[in-house]
């Protein structure tokens, strides 16, 4: 490999030097093909930069995967190391990080919204229209009976005071400002955030 | 981070990762950066390859952090402030200080009230009723004749702030610092001189601190009694120094930055109170007074942040005429921190609550009570991409989590989220440096991320409320929504709003003839921000990040040319692109670097230039302009006469649970015992824990091969730690017939865990006031749900208590009970 090709552009020149060619042309009996190396699997992947969500140190990962991002294609993530461009973590990646496929692919992971009614036992799967609206029917109701427009100074206050929000450490800066702007549009001042435990 | 802003102007950790390279003395107190950090740890470990730095760790444990350090001493959970206190004390009687950079750059030379006073553990000015301080004594003597405050530059005058430290510290001597924190009064010595020499001008020193100096309910003052030694020494500005807070979440600096908490709003402005009735009364009150002549006091700013960010929010809605939709914004009335939060929904006051990637049952003190507080909601929202031991909290999990589902009555709901791998967006990292990321895969299932989730709940309420009843809409309304596509605003479209626009051609200040961008551009920076409404910008501090030049967060070019790791073009720093804040003071009163081989910045006769953005006007004369620009004095607080609610400088006190009688700096008072000014809820006091029913001292903490309560749902990191564990001292085990891989229970007054013993050389046994004291190490990862063995959460111990001034819980010193099971 030259130092100006990169590991994806070497992939990319041999598998399409291979198809090219065609396998009897390179002198391979159906035997040898058979008893041959299996290519390698980032051959076919997809490349994205992203950040271990984990510590602060934010480190620099590369996650490979596979799904050519077409409509209809769902992407999976085969494999992830650390970005050896990323000039704080230079390729590396801890034991934490070092499971970051796991979590992805964690058996805990939600799927679906759900609800648990009052008083029972179990989860019941419910649609994201059920669930945005009955939890905004919630929030109009409780906002409606709650919302405090003026102090008792006559001060204009414009709060709503018997919601609480615990906001995500680990949402990305834009997801945090647009949470931040939804809330104080609405009202709520009961926000905090894991920046402070 | 409320110890640094009272201090230093900014409330951020004040170097950056690679930069710990640069350093000459490299400490690890309140953190265990080689576990907690690992890959940010690499760079204590090329200090010490390339420039022969010596590691100083000091610890209630022998931890992996210890285990490559030059020297190790251990310390008592809990009296951190006694430790650094009595450094101070030798700084200053030994002489070991950076005169140039105290005398200049400080205020050790202010003149303070006559009548502030310390007398056994108080401040003047306490209300023991409300517990808290009056600090009107604490301020700066002014002079009448200029307006500006009164200062003795020889720092000889008995009311200056140098000789009132010198007073303050000086009972803090090694002998008494060994019997409070136990640690071996030789080893404290050692690490003594090793940090005196740090006050030449060419040896720097950087501390690396975490939750271990947080999580107290003196928290903030064990920051800022390091931050004085830092100031004493001249560290502060210079590479391969500072005070480097190492934050939780890969994006906890962002949020925080967002402002996520009631108090305040993007970019660290205040959200308004009820005393501030209209925009300009709030403007007013938040705009600080210059304290010095000649001094930047960039806070002087604060309207033209606050009005970009009221366009933000409000858009071609928010004028001049309506004071660009001052009324619309919330008006907050009282604290509003997660303890403050939990305490008014168990008095049953809240009806809703949500929860965002955040597991407050597991993350937040006194399980028990938390359970009790989630039972009296209407309704609870978790949105997630895990399955969270907050969302089932209702549910019973044998003897790990026992509850009776039927006697629950609130409604849950559980909504998935995406995961970092599969978002696109910036994540800002503990040293304040913003990095793009793009998605590489599709969620499973349903998931949805979490912007889209909070735009289809408020564009679900907005429509609700287009019938015109129920309570005042007008705020929801008027809000500013842009977005192409309503229900899913892209990163993209946020990241330009946050950075903040041109809405009319900005002109030059200093000549109006010069547009510096057009109506419609992406501004540059927050120099460019006015008050009149021509500007919107959600978050001041972070302007510039998407300019007109483009996204520069996602920027990776990795070159390196002052060999500092400054990185310059390597994403996007806040503010303004800055690698090191306060860069100005790496150099002396004539702009010359005090170490030549590490320049950061320098004067050259014109203007600041060198490896960083200087964090000073580019051409402030350097005899003129000090270097804490955020400061209305230009200099850094030795002695903080605002913003600290338990006095302007630190004082040991003991932990709410302390395995002592008394505060053996001031025995005869009682009151001086804990916090003075820490907040205990009616109730949380009965559950505080005495020495005698819980004789040992416990702490909780992370391991390596997991973060917090997240990876317990991976499989890998689930097979290398698969089951709870306690560590507990040979000496300890013996006396109590524990033998290694025994079950025991450990109780505390609010609950216990069972779980397997460690019993280890790495926690010593100390002498503590003339007793052995043990201590109970208690990690932190294990609950009723993931792929690990179930476990028990650990907050079903700690206390519900907090710091005075941010409300971080003391998980870090409590007492408990151990047993054989």
């Amino acid at each position: 490999m030259t130092a100006q090709m990169t590991r994806r552009q070497f992939f990319k020149v041999t598998a399409g030097g291979v198809a090219s060619v065609g396998l009897g042309a390179l002198g391979l009996s159906p035997e040898q093909v058979q008893a041959a190396t299996r290519p390698f699997k980032l051959e076919r992947t997809t490349e994205a930069r992203n950040i271990c969500p984990y510590c602060s140190v934010s480190c620099g990962v590369l996650m490979y995967s596979i799904g050519d991002k077409a409509k209809n294609v769902k992407a999976e993530i085969i494999h992830i190391e650390g970005d050896p461009d990323n000039p704080v973590n230079r390729g590396t990646l801890c034991p934490k990080g070092a499971g970051l496929l796991d979590m992805i692919h964690s058996p805990n992971r939600l799927k679906y919204p759900e609800v648990r009614e009052a008083g029972t036992s179990e989860w019941k799967r419910i649609s994201w229209d059920e669930a945005i609206t009955r939890i905004a029917t919630h929030m109009r109701a409780d906002r409606d009976a709650n919302f405090q427009a003026k102090n008792a100074d006559g001060v204009t206050v414009n709060r709503w005071q018997s919601a609480g929000f615990l906001a995500s450490s680990a949402a990305s800066n834009e997801a945090g400002y647009l949470t931040n702007k939804v809330l104080r549009g609405l009202g709520m001042t009961a926000i905090d955030t894991q920046a402070r435990i | 981070m409320a110890s640094l802003a009272p201090t230093f102007g900014r409330g951020a950790m004040t170097n950056h990762w690679v930069d710990i390279k640069n350093a000459d003395l490299v400490l690890i107190m309140g953190g265990n950066a080689a576990e907690a950090h690992p890959c940010g740890f690499k760079w204590v470990i090329e200090a010490k390859k390339t420039r022969s730095a010596k590691l100083v760790v000091v610890d209630p444990r022998f931890t992996r952090s210890a285990a490559v350090a030059d020297f190790y001493a251990p310390i008592r959970v809990g009296s951190d402030i006694a430790f650094l206190s009595g450094v101070i004390n030798y700084l200053l009687t030994n002489d070991k200080i950076n005169h140039e950079y105290v005398q200049a750059y400080t205020n050790a030379g202010y003149l303070i009230n006559t009548g502030y006073t310390f007398n056994e553990g108080m401040f003047s000015g306490y209300d023991e009723a409300k517990r808290s301080y009056d600090n009107t004594t604490w301020k700066y003597q002014m002079d009448e004749a200029t307006g500006f405050a009164k200062i003795d530059y020889s720092m000889q005058d008995p009311q200056c702030v140098l000789q009132l430290m010198k007073q303050h510290f000086a009972p803090y001597t090694p002998e008494v610092v060994s019997k409070v924190t136990g640690t071996p009064q030789k080893d404290y010595e050692k690490i003594l001189e090793m940090m005196g020499e740090c006050a030449k001008p060419n040896k720097v020193m950087t501390i690396l601190y975490a939750l271990g100096w947080t999580q107290h309910s003196v928290g903030s003052q064990n920051i800022r009694t390091m931050a004085l030694i830092q100031l004493l020494l001249g560290n502060i500005g210079m590479a391969g120094g500072g005070i480097n807070a190492l934050r939780g979440h890969a994006n906890v600096q962002g949020i925080t930055d967002m402002c996520l908490i009631g108090a305040s709003l993007p970019g660290y402005l205040a959200n308004p109170t009820d005393k501030e009735a209209t925009l300009a009364q709030f403007i007013e009150a938040k705009t600080p007074k210059l304290l010095q002549a000649g001094q930047m006091n960039y806070w002087s700013n604060y309207s033209k942040f606050f009005v970009s960010h009221l366009k933000s929010m409000y858009g071609p809605n928010a004028t001049a005429e309506n004071q660009f939709g001052y009324d619309w914004m919330p008006k907050i009335d009282g604290a509003q921190d997660v303890l403050a939060l939990f305490e008014r929904m168990h008095q049953g006051k809240l009806t809703g609550f949500f929860c965002q990637g955040f597991n407050p049952l597991a993350s937040v003190p006194h399980a028990a009570k938390l359970g009790q507080a989630l039972a009296k909601l209407k309704y609870l929202v978790v949105m997630d991409p895990l399955t969270t031991e907050t969302s089932e909290f209702w549910k019973a999990h044998g003897e790990y989590h026992d509850v009776k589902p039927e006697e629950v009555q609130t409604e849950v709901f559980r909504l998935p989220a995406n995961l970092f791998a599969e978002q696109e967006g910036s994540f800002t990292n503990s040293g304040r440096v913003i990095q793009w990321r793009w998605s590489g895969a599709d969620a499973p299932g349903e998931t949805k991320g979490d912007a889209e989730i909070m735009a289809a709940l408020f564009l679900k309420l907005r429509d609700m409320y287009a019938d015109g009843q129920g309570a005042n809409s007008e705020p929801l309304k008027k809000l500013h929504w842009p977005y192409r596509i309503p229900n899913k605003p892209s990163p993209e479209e946020l990241a330009k709003e946050v950075s903040g626009v041109a809405l009319a051609d900005v002109l030059d200040l200093k000549d109006p003839t010069k547009v510096l961008a057009k109506a419609g551009e992406q501004l540059a920076g927050f120099a460019q921000l006015r008050d009149d409404g021509s500007t919107s910008c959600g978050n001041w501090i972070y302007s510039g990040s998407w300019s007109q030049v483009g996204n520069l967060m996602a920027r990776r070019d990795n070159s390196d040319p002052s060999g500092l790791g400054q990185t310059l073009n390597w994403g996007f720093a806040w503010p303004a692109n800055r690698r090191i804040l306060y860069n100005r003071a790496s150099c002396d009163a004539n702009g010359k670097p005090w170490d030549a081989k590490r320049t950061v910045i320098k004067w050259v006769g014109d203007k600041w230039t060198g490896n960083d953005i200087p964090d000073i006007r580019p051409d402030a004369p350097p005899a003129e302009v000090s270097p804490f620009i955020m400061n209305p004095e230009g200099v850094a607080r030795l002695f903080a006469f605002a913003g600290m609610k338990e006095g302007p400088l630190p004082v040991h006190y003991e932990p709410f649970e302390s395995p002592l009688a008394e505060n053996p700096m001031f025995p005869s008072n009682a009151k001086a015992k804990n916090n003075p000014a820490a907040r205990v809820f009616p109730g949380d006091q009965e559950n505080f824990g005495t020495a005698d029913a819980y004789p040992f001292v416990a702490t909780t903490y992370r391991l390596v091969e997991h973060f917090h309560f997240w990876t317990k749902h991976s499989w890998l990191n689930a097979v290398t730690q698969p089951e709870q564990f306690v560590e507990i001292g040979e000496e300890l085990a013996k006396s109590k017939g524990i033998a290694h891989g025994d079950k025991v229970r450990v109780s505390s007054k609010r609950g216990k865990i069972e779980a397997v013993a460690v019993v280890t050389k790495r926690i010593p046994t100390l002498q503590v006031n003339g007793k052995p004291t043990h201590t109970v190490g208690i990690p932190i990862h294990w609950g009723f749900k993931g792929v690990t063995r179930p476990g028990y959460l650990t907050n079903v111990l700690t206390p519900y208590v907090g710091d005075a001034n941010v409300q971080t819980p003391e998980f870090k010193a409590f007492l408990v009970n151990i047993e054989k099971v």
